[in-house]
């Protein structure tokens, strides 16, 4: 018997720590790009808070924000509802609240890296260590879903979990095709002069999400625009494609009582995500169709609350 | 530092641990031996490894002051306190006896008030009593037992015998630091379980389901029990979050529940689900917003209509904080010889009562020697400690008092027991308290010894966590005999 609350925080626990997962991933291919691409073709640091959709937050204008000013503001940031220290203290905040169905290592896990994080936080403003710093979130939030995985039943509580963490990547992933799609020129301007970096930031793009090789297993071309968005989205293979992630979504629905709503909000967008014609969208408009895409993930999360999760309470006023 | 007893001295307290300098009680030889035998080294790293134990379980209380900071590292000192199971046998069936007399005490108030009648109990008292319900008269829960659950204090004089200092019948907190207690020096002195023969205290969440499972309305093998937490923000959520993962059963709150037809439903991803107990901790007047507070949201509209018409269980009933005041504390004894006909085997701590005129003028003349304590406070709020106050402090309780003498009580300063904590160059006395726990509901039960708490400023009798106080793992030692 699962209380609708609880059902409320272990959701937000999964899209929490998949979310720390995804901020160390967006930071890491813009560290790395910066590395690889000549003055000139760089990509602005604010690129960043614009894809996270934190700008409001930024006291800045993001056009001009320095690697430090951005770092500290997506990192440490208290004021920033989606810095990583947020993020895993809400979290952690969850899991509080709901340890006494999650197995215990679990809570020590998120308890850990809270504590790892508040005590490193000055490592991630300077290039230098911050790598060090990121891949300990992105493996310790690894190690968090394996552990899961391993010591859960695979219950309820589990597939709220799933699906908190699955909606989360889809949204993240679509985020991260952002960077590439709003550093990059219109493939009609690309010339013998820009083409290699093209390359280069495709190819980070996809070992930001860890999906070079797998991408280079199943697609045989060069590393290209059209074919790494395709895979990012359409792939029903690769486990952080936004399809991927929309199949695991609807398991995890099929199993629930009353899932034949949100289910039919989540059909429609998958369908819209596997017939889009991706050739097409680079040329024009992917940046809108991401957007749009993201609204609509936003749906399908209001349609999982409206069954589930406990209603507002009303206070009389 | 390296621990030396012959330089530790308790001065004229009792000490738990060592009689007088450099001689430890006989059940802690062994223990002050093995302690001494540890280099500053060992013992920075077994504090340490007790400090991280404590961080990596996430055992944290809350301090209502700090909005920021939610929740804190429980404080805890590595030296363990110990009782001889002699001892506690004896304490044990006083406290036993103690629960039943206030159960028969509560009831009887609630239906035939015929300790009023008897004249042992005078009726204006109750009739001023801050936690009397009206709405409570006539019940009559299972087995006539109000309160499932009582934590009593106590304390121990310089003669070493055991006194009551409060009975907290409301909702007393503390049991999962002893449980937790027990757990971090297991994993820092795993060595010392060898040598002692110490008493498991486990099997609290098993007594305290059964004591819960026994009371339920309905006659099922797993009846739906569940824990109501006020929520995260109170200073013992992380034990009602600790109880219910135990216990394997639900923790909710307000919003969670809701009833229908006077009976109570939890919301669940299926729809509603009946609840049979309800272990609440949240005190009676935020229960149910149609009866008490109004304002409240964090109790459940109809609670008390379920409750009253015995669709459901409450522990502690509503109303059972009727006995826990200071001033119907000190009608104990008499409760116990008139409903059991026994005699107390637990003394209270002697008390004034300021409502009487001969007992005030008292207190007030020797205010300076005293210590004045509010009838219905917890917490250690708003007390006064006579031989250590200010003299304005000491004028400002003179006018409390005269201005509303039934709100307090005074009882002579005792002087607290100490026992050893690691301090910064040798072993330093503190002084202490104890909270066992005492379940009462088909059976009683009582847990092997307790949360020990440790006032770790130099000197300070204020032993709340709220207040700066720590905590020790507590043993119950039987001595094998030679």
């Amino acid at each position: 018997m699962m209380l609708s609350r609880v059902a409320e925080r272990v959701y937000w626990m999964g899209r929490y720590m998949e979310r720390c997962e995804s901020t160390a991933r967006l930071i890491n291919v813009n560290t790395k790009l910066l590395l690889d691409l000549p003055r000139g073709v760089s990509v602005g640091w604010g690129t960043l808070i614009n894809i996270s959709g934190s700008e409001e937050y930024f006291q800045r204008d993001t056009d001009d924000a320095d690697e430090r000013a951005v770092m500290r503001f997506m990192l440490a940031d208290v004021n920033n509802p989606s810095s990583l220290i947020n993020s895993l203290s809400s979290a952690r905040e969850n899991a509080r609240i709901t340890r006494e169905i999650l197995p215990s290592e679990v809570w020590e896990l998120i308890n850990d890296l809270h504590w790892y994080l508040k005590d490193n936080l000055g490592k991630g403003l300077a290039r230098r260590e911050r790598h060090i710093l990121l891949q300990e979130v992105i493996d310790k939030v690894q190690q968090f879903t394996g552990m899961l995985a391993g010591c859960m039943s695979q219950n309820e509580a589990y597939s709220f979990i799933s699906m908190g963490r699955n909606l989360e990547r889809a949204d993240m992933t679509s985020r991260i095709v952002d960077v590439g799609v709003s550093s990059i020129l219109p493939a009609s301007k690309i010339d013998t002069a820009t083409e290699p970096f093209e390359n280069i930031l495709w190819m980070n793009v996809l070992r930001s999400l860890s999906a070079y090789q797998m991408y280079r297993q199943h697609v045989l071309d060069r590393v290209n625009a059209e074919d790494v968005v395709m895979f990012l989205f359409q792939d029903s293979m690769f486990p952080r494609s936004v399809e991927h992630c929309f199949a695991h979504l609807s398991q995890c629905l099929e199993g629930l009582p009353n899932g034949e709503d949100a289910l039919r909000v989540l059909g429609s967008v998958r369908r819209k995500v596997k017939s889009a014609d991706f050739s097409n969208l680079i040329d024009a408009g992917l940046d809108e169709y991401i957007d749009d895409l993201q609204a609509e993930i936003g749906e399908i999360h209001r349609s999982i609350a409206a069954t589930w999760f406990l209603p507002e309470v009303q206070i009389a006023s | 530092m390296q621990i030396d007893w012959r330089e530790y001295d308790s001065g004229e307290f009792y000490d738990e641990l060592i009689s007088s300098p450099g001689h430890p009680r006989k059940v802690a030889r062994h223990l002050a031996k093995y302690l001494a035998g540890l280099s500053g080294e060992d013992i920075a790293e077994r504090k340490l490894s007790a400090e991280l134990a404590i961080k990596t379980m996430g055992i944290s209380f809350t301090v209502y002051s700090e909005a920021g900071n939610i929740d804190r590292a429980w404080p805890f000192d590595i030296i363990p306190r110990i009782i001889t199971q002699k001892e506690w046998q004896q304490t044990e069936r006083g406290l036993t006896q103690r629960l039943a007399a206030l159960n028969c005490f509560i009831d009887d108030i609630y239906n035939d008030q015929k300790i009023i009648k008897d004249k042992i109990f005078p009726a204006d008292l109750l009739a001023s009593s801050a936690n009397f319900r009206t709405e409570c008269m006539g019940m009559k829960p299972a087995f006539g037992v109000w309160a499932h659950v009582c934590g009593s204090d106590l304390i121990r004089d310089n003669d070493g015998s055991f006194y009551v200092l409060e009975d907290n019948l409301r909702v007393p907190s503390g049991v999962s630091y002893m449980l937790e207690n027990r757990k971090v020096t297991k994993r820092v002195f795993p060595e010392l379980f060898e040598n002692y023969n110490i008493l498991p205290v486990t099997e609290y969440p098993t007594q305290l389901f059964d004591t819960l499972a026994a009371i339920s309305p309905r006659p099922l093998d797993y009846p739906e029990v569940v824990v109501l937490t006020p929520g995260i923000f109170n200073s013992a959520y992380f034990e009602h979050s600790y109880l219910a993962q135990q216990m394997g059963v639900e923790l909710v709150e307000g919003g969670d529940l809701v009833v229908e037809d006077d009976t109570v439903y939890m919301r669940t991803i299926n729809g509603l689900s009946r609840v049979d107990v309800i272990y609440r901790r949240i005190d009676d007047l935020f229960l149910d917003p149609e009866i008490f507070n109004p304002d409240s949201v964090l109790g459940v509209p109809g609670l008390m209509r379920a409750w009253l018409k015995g669709n459901v269980a409450i522990a502690n009933a509503p109303g059972a904080g009727v006995a826990d005041d200071k001033i119907i504390y000190t009608y104990v004894p008499d409760m116990i010889k008139y409903y059991l006909g026994e005699e107390p085997i637990l003394p209270n701590v002697p008390s004034y009562m300021c409502h009487d005129k001969k007992q005030r003028d008292h207190v007030l003349a020797n205010l300076d020697q005293l210590v004045v304590k509010p009838a219905n406070e917890s917490g250690g709020y708003g007390m006064l400690i006579g031989p250590q106050a200010s003299k304005k402090e000491l004028e400002e309780f003179a006018g409390l008092i005269k201005a509303s003498p039934r709100n307090y009580i005074a009882q002579p300063l005792i002087a607290l027991s100490t026992t050893p904590i690691i301090g910064n160059k040798n072993a330093e006395p503190r002084h202490i308290d104890l909270r066992p726990f005492v379940l009462q509901g088909r059976q009683s039960y009582v847990t092997a010894g307790g949360l020990t708490r440790v006032a770790m400023k130099k000197g300070s009798y204020v032993v709340n966590s709220s207040q700066g106080g720590g905590s020790q793992d507590t043993w119950v030692v039987v001595e094998e005999g030679k």
